[in-house]
Protein backbone atom coordinates (compact mmCIF):
# COMPACT_ATOMS: atom_id res chain seq x y z
CA UNK A 1 0.00 0.00 0.00
CA UNK A 2 1.55 3.28 -1.44
CA UNK A 3 -1.05 5.96 -1.06
CA UNK A 4 -3.32 5.90 2.49
CA UNK A 5 -6.78 5.06 1.24
CA UNK A 6 -7.88 7.89 3.75
CA UNK A 7 -5.51 10.63 4.46
CA UNK A 8 -4.24 10.51 8.24
CA UNK A 9 -4.18 14.42 10.22
CA UNK A 10 -1.64 14.75 12.56
CA UNK A 11 -1.14 17.92 14.67
CA UNK A 12 1.82 19.83 15.33
CA UNK A 13 1.15 21.97 17.75
CA UNK A 14 -1.92 24.48 17.89
CA UNK A 15 -0.87 26.09 14.63
CA UNK A 16 0.24 23.09 12.41
CA UNK A 17 -1.65 20.32 10.27
CA UNK A 18 0.30 17.73 9.23
CA UNK A 19 -1.59 15.63 6.26
CA UNK A 20 -0.21 12.50 5.70
CA UNK A 21 -0.91 10.69 2.41
CA UNK A 22 1.03 7.64 2.25
CA UNK A 23 4.04 5.74 4.34
CA UNK A 24 6.65 5.63 1.60
CA UNK A 25 8.88 7.72 -1.56
CA UNK A 26 7.02 6.92 -4.23
CA UNK A 27 5.74 8.83 -7.31
CA UNK A 28 2.11 8.57 -7.06
CA UNK A 29 2.40 9.65 -2.57
CA UNK A 30 4.53 13.09 -3.94
CA UNK A 31 2.02 13.74 -6.58
CA UNK A 32 -1.16 13.99 -4.21
CA UNK A 33 0.99 16.32 -1.71
CA UNK A 34 1.66 18.92 -4.82
CA UNK A 35 -1.93 18.46 -5.77
CA UNK A 36 -3.51 18.79 -2.24
CA UNK A 37 -0.72 22.38 -1.89
CA UNK A 38 -1.61 23.37 -5.79
CA UNK A 39 -5.71 23.46 -4.82
CA UNK A 40 -4.92 24.91 -1.29
CA UNK A 41 -2.85 27.84 -3.18
CA UNK A 42 -5.64 28.31 -5.74
CA UNK A 43 -8.09 28.27 -3.02
CA UNK A 44 -6.06 31.16 -1.14
CA UNK A 45 -8.22 30.10 1.95
CA UNK A 46 -8.35 32.67 4.89
CA UNK A 47 -6.48 31.79 7.58
CA UNK A 48 -3.58 29.78 6.02
CA UNK A 49 -0.57 30.82 6.88
CA UNK A 50 2.33 28.83 4.77
CA UNK A 51 2.34 25.14 3.35
CA UNK A 52 5.16 22.86 3.24
CA UNK A 53 5.00 20.44 0.67
CA UNK A 54 7.35 17.58 1.54
CA UNK A 55 7.62 13.57 0.24
CA UNK A 56 4.87 12.22 1.89
CA UNK A 57 3.28 14.53 3.53
CA UNK A 58 2.01 18.43 3.75
CA UNK A 59 2.40 20.76 6.71
CA UNK A 60 -0.49 23.07 6.87
CA UNK A 61 0.40 25.99 9.08
CA UNK A 62 -3.17 28.12 10.31
CA UNK A 63 -4.03 30.55 12.59
CA UNK A 64 -6.68 28.83 14.87
CA UNK A 65 -8.40 32.32 15.56
CA UNK A 66 -9.14 33.14 11.73
CA UNK A 67 -9.85 29.36 10.58
CA UNK A 68 -11.29 26.87 13.33
CA UNK A 69 -9.29 23.82 13.49
CA UNK A 70 -12.56 21.34 12.54
CA UNK A 71 -13.51 23.72 10.27
CA UNK A 72 -9.50 23.63 8.23
CA UNK A 73 -9.81 19.80 8.30
CA UNK A 74 -13.53 19.96 6.57
CA UNK A 75 -12.60 22.28 4.08
CA UNK A 76 -9.02 20.03 3.33
CA UNK A 77 -11.26 16.71 2.92
CA UNK A 78 -13.55 19.00 0.44
CA UNK A 79 -10.45 20.04 -1.41
CA UNK A 80 -9.39 16.41 -1.36
CA UNK A 81 -12.27 15.60 -3.10
CA UNK A 82 -11.51 17.46 -6.05
CA UNK A 83 -7.84 16.62 -6.45
CA UNK A 84 -8.67 14.22 -9.22
CA UNK A 85 -9.57 17.08 -11.70
CA UNK A 86 -6.04 19.07 -11.08
CA UNK A 87 -3.43 18.36 -13.77
CA UNK A 88 -0.34 19.12 -13.77
CA UNK A 89 2.13 21.40 -16.65
CA UNK A 90 4.55 19.47 -17.52
CA UNK A 91 7.52 18.78 -15.78
CA UNK A 92 10.92 20.59 -16.52
CA UNK A 93 13.94 19.12 -17.63
CA UNK A 94 17.16 21.40 -15.76
CA UNK A 95 20.15 19.65 -17.29
CA UNK A 96 23.16 20.76 -14.44
CA UNK A 97 26.53 20.55 -14.97
CA UNK A 98 28.70 18.93 -12.92
CA UNK A 99 32.63 19.17 -12.18
CA UNK A 100 33.47 15.46 -11.01
CA UNK A 101 36.51 13.83 -8.34
CA UNK A 102 39.26 15.21 -7.59
CA UNK A 103 38.66 18.39 -5.16
CA UNK A 104 35.32 19.15 -6.22
CA UNK A 105 33.93 15.24 -5.36
CA UNK A 106 36.21 14.41 -2.32
CA UNK A 107 33.89 11.05 -2.39
CA UNK A 108 34.30 9.75 -5.70
CA UNK A 109 36.72 7.61 -5.24
CA UNK A 110 35.78 5.75 -1.99
CA UNK A 111 32.07 5.62 -3.37
CA UNK A 112 33.36 4.40 -6.31
CA UNK A 113 35.68 1.33 -4.30
CA UNK A 114 32.62 1.30 -2.23
CA UNK A 115 30.77 -0.17 -5.06
CA UNK A 116 33.13 -1.73 -6.69
CA UNK A 117 32.98 0.22 -9.52
CA UNK A 118 35.39 2.86 -11.55
CA UNK A 119 35.04 6.88 -10.78
CA UNK A 120 34.48 7.20 -14.39
CA UNK A 121 31.27 4.65 -14.09
CA UNK A 122 30.11 6.29 -11.41
CA UNK A 123 29.54 9.51 -13.50
CA UNK A 124 28.31 7.74 -16.54
CA UNK A 125 25.45 6.12 -14.01
CA UNK A 126 24.98 9.66 -12.29
CA UNK A 127 24.24 10.97 -15.25
CA UNK A 128 22.67 8.22 -16.88
CA UNK A 129 19.04 9.48 -15.95
CA UNK A 130 17.07 12.36 -15.21
CA UNK A 131 16.15 12.71 -11.80
CA UNK A 132 12.51 13.20 -10.33
CA UNK A 133 12.37 16.56 -7.32
CA UNK A 134 10.60 14.71 -4.62
CA UNK A 135 10.96 18.39 -2.13
CA UNK A 136 13.28 21.43 -1.89
CA UNK A 137 14.28 21.20 1.72
CA UNK A 138 16.27 21.22 4.48
CA UNK A 139 17.98 24.62 3.11
CA UNK A 140 16.81 27.15 0.47
CA UNK A 141 17.04 25.20 -2.80
CA UNK A 142 18.03 21.92 -1.79
CA UNK A 143 16.24 19.39 -4.04
CA UNK A 144 15.65 15.86 -3.02
CA UNK A 145 15.92 13.83 -5.90
CA UNK A 146 15.70 10.15 -6.95
CA UNK A 147 15.75 7.40 -7.43
CA UNK A 148 19.37 6.59 -8.34
CA UNK A 149 19.92 3.19 -10.51
CA UNK A 150 20.51 0.47 -7.90
CA UNK A 151 24.17 0.23 -8.90
CA UNK A 152 24.85 3.88 -7.39
CA UNK A 153 23.12 3.24 -3.60
CA UNK A 154 25.61 4.04 -1.42
CA UNK A 155 25.60 5.13 3.16
CA UNK A 156 25.82 8.06 4.21
CA UNK A 157 29.06 9.19 5.96
CA UNK A 158 29.46 8.11 9.10
CA UNK A 159 30.35 11.65 10.32
CA UNK A 160 29.01 14.39 8.48
CA UNK A 161 30.99 17.56 7.23
CA UNK A 162 31.14 20.48 9.29
CA UNK A 163 31.26 22.35 6.23
CA UNK A 164 29.90 21.08 2.28
CA UNK A 165 31.26 23.95 -0.37
CA UNK A 166 28.04 25.52 -2.52
CA UNK A 167 27.56 23.63 -5.63
CA UNK A 168 28.50 20.17 -3.95
CA UNK A 169 26.88 17.32 -6.28
CA UNK A 170 26.31 14.71 -3.76
CA UNK A 171 24.38 10.79 -3.21
CA UNK A 172 22.57 8.98 0.08
CA UNK A 173 20.77 6.04 0.12
CA UNK A 174 18.97 6.33 -3.03
CA UNK A 175 18.29 9.79 -3.33
CA UNK A 176 20.75 12.70 -4.66
CA UNK A 177 20.72 16.11 -3.66
CA UNK A 178 22.83 19.45 -4.28
CA UNK A 179 24.03 21.70 -1.37
CA UNK A 180 23.00 25.56 -3.41
CA UNK A 181 24.56 26.97 0.10
CA UNK A 182 27.79 26.43 2.62
CA UNK A 183 26.06 24.12 5.53
CA UNK A 184 27.05 20.93 7.39
CA UNK A 185 26.16 17.91 5.45
CA UNK A 186 26.20 14.02 5.90
CA UNK A 187 25.98 13.13 1.64
CA UNK A 188 28.75 11.70 -0.26
CA UNK A 189 30.06 14.45 -2.30
CA UNK A 190 30.41 13.47 -6.01
CA UNK A 191 31.19 16.48 -7.96
CA UNK A 192 30.49 20.76 -7.71
CA UNK A 193 28.35 22.40 -10.66
CA UNK A 194 29.08 26.20 -10.94
CA UNK A 195 25.35 26.57 -11.64
CA UNK A 196 23.33 28.81 -8.59
CA UNK A 197 20.35 27.23 -7.52
CA UNK A 198 19.40 29.84 -4.77
CA UNK A 199 19.11 33.82 -5.10
CA UNK A 200 17.26 35.44 -2.83
CA UNK A 201 16.59 38.53 -4.75
CA UNK A 202 14.66 36.55 -7.88
CA UNK A 203 11.38 35.33 -8.13
CA UNK A 204 11.16 32.16 -7.55
CA UNK A 205 14.32 32.14 -5.76
CA UNK A 206 14.85 28.43 -6.47
CA UNK A 207 15.88 27.25 -9.74
CA UNK A 208 14.24 24.19 -9.22
CA UNK A 209 10.37 22.78 -8.61
CA UNK A 210 9.34 19.74 -6.58
CA UNK A 211 7.89 17.47 -9.44
CA UNK A 212 10.42 18.61 -11.88
CA UNK A 213 13.23 16.96 -13.25
CA UNK A 214 17.13 17.25 -13.17
CA UNK A 215 19.67 15.47 -15.97
CA UNK A 216 23.62 15.76 -14.54
CA UNK A 217 26.53 15.93 -16.95
CA UNK A 218 30.35 16.38 -16.53
CA UNK A 219 32.10 19.06 -17.54
CA UNK A 220 35.74 19.86 -17.70
CA UNK A 221 37.45 22.16 -14.98
CA UNK A 222 38.24 24.92 -17.43
CA UNK A 223 34.36 24.88 -18.29
CA UNK A 224 33.63 24.98 -14.64
CA UNK A 225 36.04 28.22 -13.81
CA UNK A 226 34.06 29.50 -17.40
CA UNK A 227 30.67 28.95 -16.03
CA UNK A 228 29.60 32.42 -16.13
CA UNK A 229 27.66 32.91 -12.46
CA UNK A 230 25.99 35.94 -13.67
CA UNK A 231 24.36 34.12 -16.61
CA UNK A 232 20.56 33.33 -16.08
CA UNK A 233 19.51 29.90 -15.03
CA UNK A 234 19.84 27.02 -17.51
CA UNK A 235 17.55 27.07 -20.03
CA UNK A 236 14.52 24.19 -19.11
CA UNK A 237 12.82 22.16 -21.48
CA UNK A 238 9.14 20.66 -21.41
CA UNK A 239 9.73 16.92 -21.49
CA UNK B 1 14.80 45.34 -3.65
CA UNK B 2 11.44 46.59 -2.85
CA UNK B 3 10.58 50.59 -3.23
CA UNK B 4 8.27 50.44 -0.98
CA UNK B 5 10.42 49.82 1.58
CA UNK B 6 12.59 52.72 0.96
CA UNK B 7 10.29 55.72 -0.11
CA UNK B 8 10.41 57.33 2.90
CA UNK B 9 13.46 59.54 3.60
CA UNK B 10 15.40 57.01 6.15
CA UNK B 11 17.32 59.23 8.72
CA UNK B 12 20.65 57.36 10.64
CA UNK B 13 19.83 56.61 14.02
CA UNK B 14 22.03 54.14 15.90
CA UNK B 15 25.50 53.09 15.44
CA UNK B 16 26.59 49.90 17.00
CA UNK B 17 29.41 50.14 19.29
CA UNK B 18 29.41 46.75 19.86
CA UNK B 19 27.38 44.28 19.15
CA UNK B 20 27.05 41.52 22.22
CA UNK B 21 26.72 38.15 21.75
CA UNK B 22 24.28 38.16 18.84
CA UNK B 23 22.13 40.64 17.83
CA UNK B 24 20.05 40.38 14.45
CA UNK B 25 17.42 42.20 12.92
CA UNK B 26 13.61 40.25 12.73
CA UNK B 27 10.61 41.02 12.09
CA UNK B 28 7.62 38.29 12.59
CA UNK B 29 8.71 36.33 9.77
CA UNK B 30 8.72 35.28 6.42
CA UNK B 31 5.99 32.97 5.29
CA UNK B 32 5.05 31.47 1.97
CA UNK B 33 8.93 30.41 0.97
CA UNK B 34 9.12 26.78 2.34
CA UNK B 35 8.54 25.12 -0.78
CA UNK B 36 11.71 26.23 -1.87
CA UNK B 37 13.32 25.52 1.32
CA UNK B 38 12.96 28.84 3.36
CA UNK B 39 12.68 28.90 7.04
CA UNK B 40 10.22 31.83 8.34
CA UNK B 41 13.14 33.12 10.76
CA UNK B 42 11.58 36.03 12.56
CA UNK B 43 11.86 37.14 16.49
CA UNK B 44 12.06 33.83 18.50
CA UNK B 45 9.84 35.48 21.28
CA UNK B 46 7.14 37.57 18.62
CA UNK B 47 4.76 38.26 21.56
CA UNK B 48 7.92 40.34 22.85
CA UNK B 49 8.27 42.03 19.56
CA UNK B 50 5.18 42.91 18.87
CA UNK B 51 4.33 44.46 22.28
CA UNK B 52 7.74 46.64 21.52
CA UNK B 53 6.46 47.68 18.54
CA UNK B 54 3.01 49.00 19.41
CA UNK B 55 4.62 50.70 22.94
CA UNK B 56 6.61 52.82 20.15
CA UNK B 57 3.30 53.20 17.27
CA UNK B 58 4.74 51.25 14.72
CA UNK B 59 2.51 48.43 13.42
CA UNK B 60 3.32 45.02 15.78
CA UNK B 61 5.20 43.24 12.58
CA UNK B 62 7.83 46.10 12.48
CA UNK B 63 11.61 45.17 12.09
CA UNK B 64 13.07 44.93 15.47
CA UNK B 65 16.42 44.11 16.81
CA UNK B 66 16.89 40.79 18.87
CA UNK B 67 19.86 41.01 21.18
CA UNK B 68 21.08 37.76 23.01
CA UNK B 69 22.55 37.05 25.65
CA UNK B 70 24.46 40.65 26.68
CA UNK B 71 26.92 43.03 25.13
CA UNK B 72 24.96 44.59 22.67
CA UNK B 73 25.89 48.80 22.73
CA UNK B 74 24.04 51.50 20.52
CA UNK B 75 24.86 55.27 20.18
CA UNK B 76 21.71 57.34 19.77
CA UNK B 77 22.41 59.58 16.22
CA UNK B 78 19.27 61.44 16.65
CA UNK B 79 16.14 61.85 18.93
CA UNK B 80 13.97 58.27 18.83
CA UNK B 81 11.50 56.82 20.67
CA UNK B 82 12.09 53.18 21.39
CA UNK B 83 11.13 50.42 24.08
CA UNK B 84 13.12 47.47 25.08
CA UNK B 85 10.71 44.07 25.92
CA UNK B 86 11.71 40.79 26.22
CA UNK B 87 14.25 39.12 28.63
CA UNK B 88 15.69 41.37 30.86
CA UNK B 89 19.33 41.68 29.86
CA UNK B 90 19.89 44.43 32.36
CA UNK B 91 19.46 47.63 29.73
CA UNK B 92 21.40 50.55 30.79
CA UNK B 93 20.73 53.72 29.61
CA UNK B 94 24.03 56.28 30.25
CA UNK B 95 24.69 54.21 33.01
CA UNK B 96 21.10 54.08 34.52
CA UNK B 97 19.06 51.20 34.30
CA UNK B 98 16.67 51.83 32.06
CA UNK B 99 12.85 50.64 32.50
CA UNK B 100 12.00 47.92 30.16
CA UNK B 101 8.31 47.66 28.66
CA UNK B 102 7.65 51.31 28.23
CA UNK B 103 8.32 53.91 25.63
CA UNK B 104 11.84 56.20 25.99
CA UNK B 105 13.05 59.03 24.30
CA UNK B 106 16.39 59.03 23.36
CA UNK B 107 18.56 61.80 22.21
CA UNK B 108 21.43 62.54 20.09
CA UNK B 109 24.26 60.95 22.15
CA UNK B 110 22.83 58.66 24.65
CA UNK B 111 23.99 55.35 25.09
CA UNK B 112 22.00 52.41 25.88
CA UNK B 113 23.84 48.48 26.27
CA UNK B 114 22.76 45.22 27.66
CA UNK B 115 24.78 43.90 30.48
CA UNK B 116 23.95 41.29 31.92
CA UNK B 117 21.35 38.64 31.72
CA UNK B 118 18.83 38.65 34.91
CA UNK B 119 16.24 36.61 33.44
CA UNK B 120 15.32 35.00 29.59
CA UNK B 121 18.43 35.38 27.18
CA UNK B 122 16.77 37.79 24.44
CA UNK B 123 15.71 41.47 24.36
CA UNK B 124 14.21 42.84 21.46
CA UNK B 125 14.28 46.51 21.09
CA UNK B 126 11.88 48.53 18.85
CA UNK B 127 12.01 52.45 17.37
CA UNK B 128 9.64 54.63 16.33
CA UNK B 129 8.82 54.15 12.60
CA UNK B 130 10.31 50.62 12.37
CA UNK B 131 14.34 49.76 11.43
CA UNK B 132 14.49 50.44 7.63
CA UNK B 133 16.13 47.29 5.55
CA UNK B 134 15.02 45.90 2.69
CA UNK B 135 12.28 43.17 2.42
CA UNK B 136 13.69 40.02 0.74
CA UNK B 137 10.79 37.39 0.20
CA UNK B 138 8.21 39.94 1.78
CA UNK B 139 9.83 39.98 5.32
CA UNK B 140 13.13 41.70 7.26
CA UNK B 141 14.33 38.84 9.09
CA UNK B 142 17.49 37.59 9.32
CA UNK B 143 17.92 34.20 8.45
CA UNK B 144 21.66 33.43 9.74
CA UNK B 145 22.14 30.09 7.94
CA UNK B 146 20.49 31.39 4.52
CA UNK B 147 23.00 34.34 4.81
CA UNK B 148 19.91 36.60 3.50
CA UNK B 149 17.36 39.18 4.97
CA UNK B 150 18.03 41.78 7.98
CA UNK B 151 21.01 43.44 7.45
CA UNK B 152 23.04 41.54 4.86
CA UNK B 153 21.63 38.33 6.25
CA UNK B 154 23.98 38.75 9.00
CA UNK B 155 24.76 39.21 12.46
CA UNK B 156 25.01 43.09 13.31
CA UNK B 157 28.60 44.20 13.74
CA UNK B 158 30.43 47.09 15.76
CA UNK B 159 29.98 50.52 12.79
CA UNK B 160 27.00 49.56 11.34
CA UNK B 161 24.73 52.50 11.17
CA UNK B 162 20.83 51.44 11.60
CA UNK B 163 18.19 53.71 9.87
CA UNK B 164 14.40 54.38 10.80
CA UNK B 165 12.45 56.80 8.61
CA UNK B 166 12.85 60.63 8.85
CA UNK B 167 9.16 61.38 10.99
CA UNK B 168 9.24 63.49 14.16
CA UNK B 169 9.49 61.29 17.15
CA UNK B 170 5.85 61.27 18.19
CA UNK B 171 5.74 62.60 22.24
CA UNK B 172 2.91 61.59 22.89
CA UNK B 173 3.55 58.06 22.93
CA UNK B 174 6.14 58.71 26.05
CA UNK B 175 5.62 57.11 29.19
CA UNK B 176 3.64 54.86 27.59
CA UNK B 177 3.51 51.01 29.56
CA UNK B 178 2.39 47.98 29.32
CA UNK B 179 0.24 46.66 31.77
CA UNK B 180 2.52 44.94 34.44
CA UNK B 181 0.37 41.79 35.08
CA UNK B 182 0.67 41.38 31.80
CA UNK B 183 4.43 41.17 31.13
CA UNK B 184 5.74 37.70 30.77
CA UNK B 185 8.14 36.60 33.52
CA UNK B 186 10.62 34.36 32.96
CA UNK B 187 12.65 32.19 35.44
CA UNK B 188 15.64 29.83 35.56
CA UNK B 189 12.17 26.90 35.21
CA UNK B 190 9.82 26.96 32.99
CA UNK B 191 6.72 25.07 32.42
CA UNK B 192 6.12 24.35 28.68
CA UNK B 193 2.30 23.66 27.44
CA UNK B 194 2.75 21.10 24.62
CA UNK B 195 0.51 19.17 21.82
CA UNK B 196 1.15 15.61 21.84
CA UNK B 197 2.35 14.23 17.94
CA UNK B 198 2.51 14.13 15.52
CA UNK B 199 4.69 11.31 16.17
CA UNK B 200 3.90 10.66 19.81
CA UNK B 201 3.05 6.98 18.78
CA UNK B 202 6.63 6.27 18.15
CA UNK B 203 7.49 5.89 21.56
CA UNK B 204 6.19 3.89 24.62
CA UNK B 205 3.92 4.41 27.56
CA UNK B 206 6.89 5.09 29.58
CA UNK B 207 8.45 7.19 27.33
CA UNK B 208 5.08 9.30 26.69
CA UNK B 209 6.03 9.64 30.96
CA UNK B 210 8.91 10.85 30.86
CA UNK B 211 8.35 13.39 28.74
CA UNK B 212 5.79 14.95 31.00
CA UNK B 213 7.22 14.01 34.16
CA UNK B 214 10.71 14.92 34.19
CA UNK B 215 12.85 18.01 34.46
CA UNK B 216 14.97 18.95 31.21
CA UNK B 217 18.40 20.85 31.66
CA UNK B 218 18.83 23.43 28.67
CA UNK B 219 22.51 22.17 27.09
CA UNK B 220 25.22 25.00 25.84
CA UNK B 221 23.99 23.81 22.12
CA UNK B 222 21.20 25.90 21.68
CA UNK B 223 20.86 28.71 18.93
CA UNK B 224 17.92 30.12 16.51
CA UNK B 225 17.60 26.52 14.96
CA UNK B 226 17.13 25.17 18.27
CA UNK B 227 17.18 24.12 21.82
CA UNK B 228 18.99 21.02 22.65
CA UNK B 229 18.06 19.56 26.02
CA UNK B 230 19.31 17.47 28.60
CA UNK B 231 17.41 14.89 30.36
CA UNK B 232 15.94 11.42 31.46
CA UNK B 233 16.20 8.98 27.68
CA UNK B 234 12.63 9.23 26.14
CA UNK B 235 11.78 5.39 25.05
CA UNK B 236 11.01 5.07 21.75
CA UNK B 237 8.89 1.75 20.61
CA UNK B 238 11.35 -0.55 19.16
CA UNK B 239 9.71 -1.84 15.97
CA UNK B 240 9.82 2.01 14.17
CA UNK B 241 13.08 4.16 12.60
CA UNK B 242 14.67 6.27 14.72
CA UNK B 243 14.02 8.40 11.56
CA UNK B 244 11.21 9.52 9.71
CA UNK B 245 10.88 10.34 5.60
CA UNK B 246 11.42 14.19 5.77
CA UNK B 247 8.33 16.09 6.81
CA UNK B 248 7.79 20.13 7.36
CA UNK B 249 8.50 21.62 10.90
CA UNK B 250 7.03 24.43 13.13
CA UNK B 251 8.43 26.11 16.04
CA UNK B 252 7.72 24.58 18.96
CA UNK B 253 8.07 21.37 17.73
CA UNK B 254 9.96 18.89 19.29
CA UNK B 255 12.36 16.43 17.86
CA UNK B 256 13.66 13.63 19.78
CA UNK B 257 16.83 12.04 17.90
CA UNK B 258 18.35 8.42 18.28
CA UNK B 259 19.99 9.47 21.58
CA UNK B 260 16.36 9.84 23.20
CA UNK B 261 17.21 13.35 24.49
CA UNK B 262 14.75 16.23 22.79
CA UNK B 263 15.74 19.33 20.99
CA UNK B 264 13.07 22.20 20.61
CA UNK B 265 13.07 23.42 16.99
CA UNK B 266 13.34 27.32 16.55
CA UNK B 267 12.47 29.50 13.48
CA UNK B 268 15.37 28.69 11.57
CA UNK B 269 14.10 25.24 10.15
CA UNK B 270 11.82 24.06 7.60
CA UNK B 271 12.00 20.24 7.29
CA UNK B 272 13.55 17.64 9.12
CA UNK B 273 13.60 13.54 9.52
CA UNK B 274 13.52 13.22 13.27
CA UNK B 275 10.51 12.14 14.76
CA UNK B 276 8.53 14.72 16.76
CA UNK B 277 7.03 13.47 19.98
CA UNK B 278 5.26 16.94 21.04
CA UNK B 279 5.23 20.69 19.97
CA UNK B 280 5.07 23.38 22.43
CA UNK B 281 1.72 25.42 22.09
CA UNK B 282 1.96 29.21 20.67
CA UNK B 283 1.41 31.02 23.60
CA UNK B 284 4.77 29.14 24.83
CA UNK B 285 7.43 29.77 22.16
CA UNK B 286 8.25 33.36 23.77
CA UNK B 287 9.40 31.00 27.32
CA UNK B 288 11.34 28.71 24.75
CA UNK B 289 13.18 31.30 23.57
CA UNK B 290 14.03 32.99 27.00
CA UNK B 291 15.72 29.46 27.48
CA UNK B 292 19.41 29.70 28.40
CA UNK B 293 21.54 27.19 28.90
CA UNK B 294 21.65 25.90 32.73
CA UNK B 295 17.43 26.82 33.15
CA UNK B 296 15.00 23.65 33.42
CA UNK B 297 11.93 22.91 31.66
CA UNK B 298 9.23 20.60 32.15
CA UNK B 299 6.76 19.61 29.63
CA UNK B 300 2.15 19.75 30.44
CA UNK B 301 0.39 18.25 27.77
CA UNK B 302 -2.72 20.06 26.62
CA UNK B 303 -5.51 19.72 24.39
CA UNK B 304 -5.66 22.21 21.18
CA UNK B 305 -8.71 23.50 22.58
CA UNK B 306 -6.91 24.80 25.49
CA UNK B 307 -4.11 26.10 23.71
CA UNK B 308 -6.45 27.60 21.11
CA UNK B 309 -8.07 29.11 24.16
CA UNK B 310 -5.03 30.62 25.30
CA UNK B 311 -4.41 32.32 21.82
CA UNK B 312 -7.60 33.85 22.06
CA UNK B 313 -7.00 35.11 25.67
CA UNK B 314 -3.69 36.55 24.60
CA UNK B 315 -4.50 38.00 21.33
CA UNK B 316 -7.60 39.69 23.13
CA UNK B 317 -5.44 40.90 25.62
CA UNK B 318 -3.24 43.27 22.76
CA UNK B 319 -6.49 44.09 20.64
CA UNK B 320 -7.10 45.80 23.86
CA UNK B 321 -4.15 47.14 24.58
CA UNK B 322 -3.94 48.43 20.48
CA UNK B 323 -7.29 49.90 21.34
CA UNK B 324 -6.43 51.91 24.21
CA UNK B 325 -3.24 53.05 22.60
CA UNK B 326 -5.75 54.56 19.63
CA UNK B 327 -7.90 55.98 22.20
CA UNK B 328 -5.36 58.05 23.31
Amino acid sequence: MELYSETRFFLMGDRGLLLEFGDEISAEVNEKVRKMALALQAEAMNGIIETVPTYRSLLVLYNPLIIPLEDLKRRLKQLEEGLKEISFPDPTLTKIPVLYGETFGPDLRKVAEYLHLTPEEVIRLHCSKPYFIYMIGFMPGFPYMGELPDALVTPRLKTPRLSVPAGSVAIAQKQTGIYPVESPGGWQILGRTPVKLFNPEKEPPALLRMGDLVQFYPISEKEFHEWNSQSPWPIGHSV
Amino acid sequence: MPEGSLRLERVATFEVLEPGILTTIQDLGRYGFSQFGVPPSGALDPFSCRVGNLLVGNPEGEASIETTVMGLKLKALREVVMAVTGGDLSPILNGEPLEMWRTHLLVEGDIINFKKVRTGCRAYLAASGGLIFPEVMGSRSTYLSGKFGGLDGRALKKGDILFTPDIRSSLSQLGFRFPGDWIPQFGKEALLRVISGPQDHHFTEKGLQTLSSSFYQVTPRCDRMGVRLDGPQIERRSDVDESIISEGLIAGAIQVPGDGKPIIILTELVTGGYTKIAAVISTDLSKVAQLKPGDRVRFAPVSVEEAHGLLREQEERLLKFKDFFEQR
